[in-house]
């Protein structure tokens, strides 16, 4: 891993309008950043902002505030710069099983990148472009390759259908994958599978990957980074050990809290619902729903005022361990 | 990857997923009682069409050489009977297939284009040339469709390409219509988004994503559409719009109907042209459906 | 304890034109008042088939052989009205996808206010609103919420809009499929909550089915495991999460890595091929062409379920270390 990001979010910003006239923030300044073979982990709830996230890194979202950087460089969102940022930035969507055309098969899914960007006369080998598809294929694990060349999707089992989609975005040779929630729609058993396969591609092909998921088990298991989202903000990022094994921020703690595999913590279920994302709570976005400040220790560490009243910087995406709040940056002084 | 596997190229791969695709609707298709029916009558009217010149003698058309008398029943030598100027209506009746096929095909091949067109536009693009065709669509469907017909048919004149067109051109926003709610639901399904993803521009999202998709339910209203075509076109001839130098179905009950066909008793020529149109309109209707059903899974009978 | 549902060698199969697809082979389970029982498994395991016939809601074409008890009466051989009047009133179904389960174009009050209007028919309107105020409450929901339409609320509260509706009419028993399926974490905490609460206070008896073994695994006393059509494994919760015996539930349990474990750690556990094709069950136990620990004697015969170490595993190498 080279210690200059790949590709990073310098306080982006994104929101939506609504027919009506009302404006939803789905991401309010974030800043990340993705090494080359590294795995990053972006961990949430719904509202969080983590796909929207997913996509303005892709550059299939234009940011309102901030901006993309790859290799250094901010995202140009000519069509040239954005059909070269194909061949380095590919994104495997979240619905595995609407992602593939029905009438397309295997083939022509994966043949389609290579045929827009017209790969296949680029070649270094000069292989053909079955052979290209094939290759693909085989890189992601469904062996022999040229046996699915006629399958349509509806006779792809789930798991086959995330690898299909998998080999047509490796199909453009890109140095990152961002996948959104690659294994929530899949059977437990399978699970497993594609995560040992996103794995692998990290260590045979060097990819950058930044996965989009709910499951912190998910992060556990192949993520090297997580940054833990809420209503479009960071509010907690480190490494996996350093997040998962010693939360500090009251959000972090909770969602680890309810997670059945951990025994150890008491359960500390969260009253409500994450906020609309076109009223964002004032001062710190979670306090509403804080236990520390419900609970009184906020109060008691004498910042109760500061968590209704004082907004949190944006978190620098840098590696050590950071949290967005006001107890814990109490509690460390 | 194992050498044994012979290696094919691109084409033939395409090729191959043809003739799967293809003989896969065929044995759908044949599951249907209904639509092999249709097929079967189609296919009869069509034999009879094109072989019109071997089976009637074209100038029994002509009311010059007409040999036989006026109105005259069913007999051995005119099985259908005469019309009013001694011609066989069976010969009528036979060139008269072809005039209301071609006539039904070629206004439904009209409304198809322009309604495909203007509904993907429609239906795909955001900005103001897509909201204004699709007011255009609207306006168009809410014009009634005889008065607007007619007063084509006399502005353009009476000939055969002409009542094509104005068929086609009064039938094209029900197709239109169609295929925008379909664009605009099959835009939003997520392998558009992966498409963009990949690099693809609107074009080739439009033509290789939505229009594919698009294109089955569209076959299927197609035949629906050539069914209410050769309608309009009988009823266009019927009322007198019709290119006067041709025989159609419908110009023979515009015929019949003018010699009080009715009043006198003079079934076989007014019958016959009628049940023909019925048939035909039948086919298509049965055929459209078991295409419906094949193309649009949610309405297959478990 | 009253036995409130009783599964007795149940097997559903689909009468399909390649002739009968089995979703079910041969199934015992019980429920009593006041318990939490659990069934997991993953798709085409016959989980949601099982679900079905509990209120004889399954579709046209299934065969049911075998017994399905609700309350000591058998659901499937009932006379008409006797269905009916059990429907709701004994037993109810919290289904999965609340979205798609509630009427869109009628407010919330309405739709929980109709099985008591069913099934209460002598009640005044008055008694009515009071009942569905109480079940709102019950349920964790404002009375401010319940004038609204489905897509105005969110999904947890939509997923407690369809338990409140299945509280209505004070069942004895109820089912709930898939409950927590696409609610986030702390929502399908809260709802999970929320359930065993009313577990505990009303007494009643819940059956849970989900695909997700770590959400049976904290609400659960007892949890049985699916797997083509038979429970494959059974015991108590704690038993079958954290130590289970029968290969697919080990399988099934380590794709849910415990965080903090170092060992799960870059070591995502999966298992490899596909449920089988209930076309074409493989011979002997189903599981045995995934297996890691498949010996001959796996093939010949499928093994009933064997008492192994305080619950019930269907492997004949399960007793092995």
């Amino acid at each position: 891993m080279s210690d200059a990001p790949l590709l990073e979010a310098v306080g982006v910003g994104v929101q939506f309008t609504t027919r009506t006239g009302t404006v939803a923030t789905a991401l309010d300044g974030v800043d990340v950043e993705v090494r080359q073979g590294e795995i990053l982990a972006l961990v949430g709830e719904s509202g969080s902002g983590k796909t929207t996230l997913a996509r303005t890194l892709v550059g299939v979202q234009r940011p309102t505030s901030g901006e993309v950087r790859y290799e250094g460089e901010a995202l140009s969102y000519s069509g040239r710069a954005m059909k070269a940022l194909c061949h380095e930035v590919q994104m495997v969507l979240q619905d595995a099983a609407g992602s593939l055309n029905p009438r397309q098969t295997v083939y022509e899914s994966v043949a389609e990148g290579l045929r827009i960007q017209r790969r296949v006369a680029e070649d270094p080998e000069g292989r053909t472009e079955p052979e290209l598809v094939a290759a693909a294929l085989a890189e992601a694990g469904l062996r022999p390759p040229e046996r699915i060349f006629l399958r349509y999707p509806h006779e792809l089992s789930g798991g086959q259908k995330q690898r299909v989609l998998i080999a047509g975005a490796l199909a453009l040779r890109p140095r990152l994958l961002v996948a959104d929630e690659p294994v929530s729609s899949l059977d437990a058993s399978i699970r497993g599978e594609i995560l040992a396969l996103l794995l692998n591609l990290r260590e045979s092909l060097g990819l950058g990957i930044v996965v989009v998921t709910h499951d912190v088990g998910l992060a556990w298991n192949i993520a090297d980074r997580i940054a833990v989202m809420y209503l479009g903000r960071v509010v907690e990022c480190g490494t996996t050990e350093e997040v998962l094994e010693r939360p500090r921020h009251p959000y972090t703690q909770a969602l680890l809290s309810v997670v059945p595999e951990i025994e150890e913590l008491t359960p500390v279920v969260l009253k409500g619902e994450v906020p609309d994302p076109t009223r964002i709570p004032g001062g710190c976005r979670f306090h509403p729903r804080c236990p520390a400040l419900a609970d009184g220790t906020a109060a008691e560490a004498g910042i109760a005022e500061s968590c209704r009243t004082t907004a949190l910087p944006v978190l620098a995406a840098t590696g050590d361990h950071r949290v967005a709040c006001h107890l814990a940056a109490e509690q460390e002084s | 990857m194992t050498d044994t596997t012979p290696r094919l190229s691109a084409r033939q791969i395409a090729r191959r997923r043809r003739s799967v695709a293809w003989r896969r609707n065929w044995k759908l298709f044949r599951g249907h009682r209904s639509g092999l029916i249709g097929l079967v009558i189609l296919g009869v009217f069509v034999a009879i069409a094109l072989a019109a010149p071997l089976l009637a003698d074209a100038d029994g058309l002509k009311v010059t050489k007409a040999t036989g008398g006026v109105l005259e029943a069913p007999s051995s030598e005119f099985w259908l009977g005469t019309d009013e100027n001694g011609r066989s209506v069976l010969t009528m009746l036979i060139w008269g297939a072809r005039i209301s096929l071609f006539v039904g095909l070629l206004a439904t091949a009209i409304s198809m284009v322009i309604g495909t067109i203007v509904g993907l536009v429609s239906g795909f693009f955001e900005g103001w040339t897509a909201r204004l065709l699709y007011r255009l669509t609207e306006w168009f469907l809410v014009i009634p469709f005889l008065p607007l017909a007619i007063i084509l048919a006399v502005v353009l004149g009476r000939s055969l390409v002409n009542i094509a067109i104005v068929i086609g051109v009064t039938s094209w926003p029900a197709t239109a219509l169609l295929i925008r709610s379909q664009t605009l639901s099959i835009k939003e399904r997520p392998y558009l988004e992966r498409a963009r993803l990949l690099g693809a521009g609107r074009w080739h999202r439009m033509t290789r994503h939505v229009l594919p998709n698009v294109m089955p339910m569209v076959f299927a209203n197609t035949t629906l559409t050539v069914a209410v075509a050769i309608l309009s076109e009988t009823t266009l001839s019927f009322l007198g719009l019709g290119d006067p130098t041709r025989i159609s179905w419908g110009s023979m009950l515009e015929g019949a109907f003018g010699v009080g066909a009715m009043t006198t008793g003079s079934w076989w020529y007014m019958v016959p042209p009628g049940i023909c149109v019925v048939l035909v309109v039948l086919a298509f209707t049965l055929i459209g459906q078991a295409l419906e059903e094949i193309f649009n899974p949610r309405l297959r009978s478990r | 304890m009253a036995e409130l549902l009783e599964l007795h060698d149940l097997c559903v199969s689909y009468q399909t034109s390649e002739g009968r697809l089995p979703a079910v082979r041969g199934v015992d389970l019980v429920v009593r008042a006041g318990e939490v029982v659990g069934i997991a498994g993953e798709s085409g395991c016959g989980k949601s088939t099982l679900a079905s016939t509990v209120l004889r809601l399954q579709p046209k074409d299934a065969v049911v052989e075998g017994e399905v008890l609700v309350a000591g009466r058998d659901v499937q051989t009932m006379e008409w009205g006797e269905l009916r009047a059990l429907r709701w009133a004994e037993a109810a179904i919290v289904f999965q996808g609340a979205l798609h389960s509630l009427n869109p174009v009628r407010r919330v009050e309405t739709q929980i206010a109709e099985p008591v209007r069913l099934h209460e028919p002598e009640l005044s309107s008055a008694a009515v609103s009071a009942r569905v105020g109480e079940l709102l409450e019950q349920v964790g929901l404002p009375a401010a919420r319940s004038r609204v339409y489905p897509h105005q609320l969110s999904g947890g509260q939509r997923q407690r809009v369809m338990i409140a509706m299945a509280l209505a009419c004070r069942p004895q028993l109820i089912v709930a499929d898939e409950p927590t399926t696409a609610l986030d974490v702390m929502v399908q905490a809260q709802i999970l909550d929320l359930m065993s609460g009313l577990v505990k206070d009303l007494g009643v008896g819940l059956l849970i089915i989900s695909h997700d073994l770590s959400v049976l695994a904290d609400v659960c006393d007892r949890v049985a495991v699916m797997y083509a059509g038979r429970v494959i494994e059974l015991g108590s919760a704690e038993q079958v999460f954290t130590s289970p015996v029968h290969p697919y539930a080990q399988a099934l349990s380590r794709a849910f890595p415990r965080v903090g474990d170092v060992a799960a750690r870059y070591a995502p556990a999966g298992l490899g091929g596909d449920p089988p094709d209930p076309h074409e069950l493989p011979p002997g136990c189903t599981f045995a062409p995934r297996c890691a620990r498949v010996i001959d004697a796996c093939t010949e015969e499928e093994p009933p379920l064997l008492e192994v170490g305080g619950r019930q595993a269907a492997c004949i190498r399960a007793g092995e270390s």
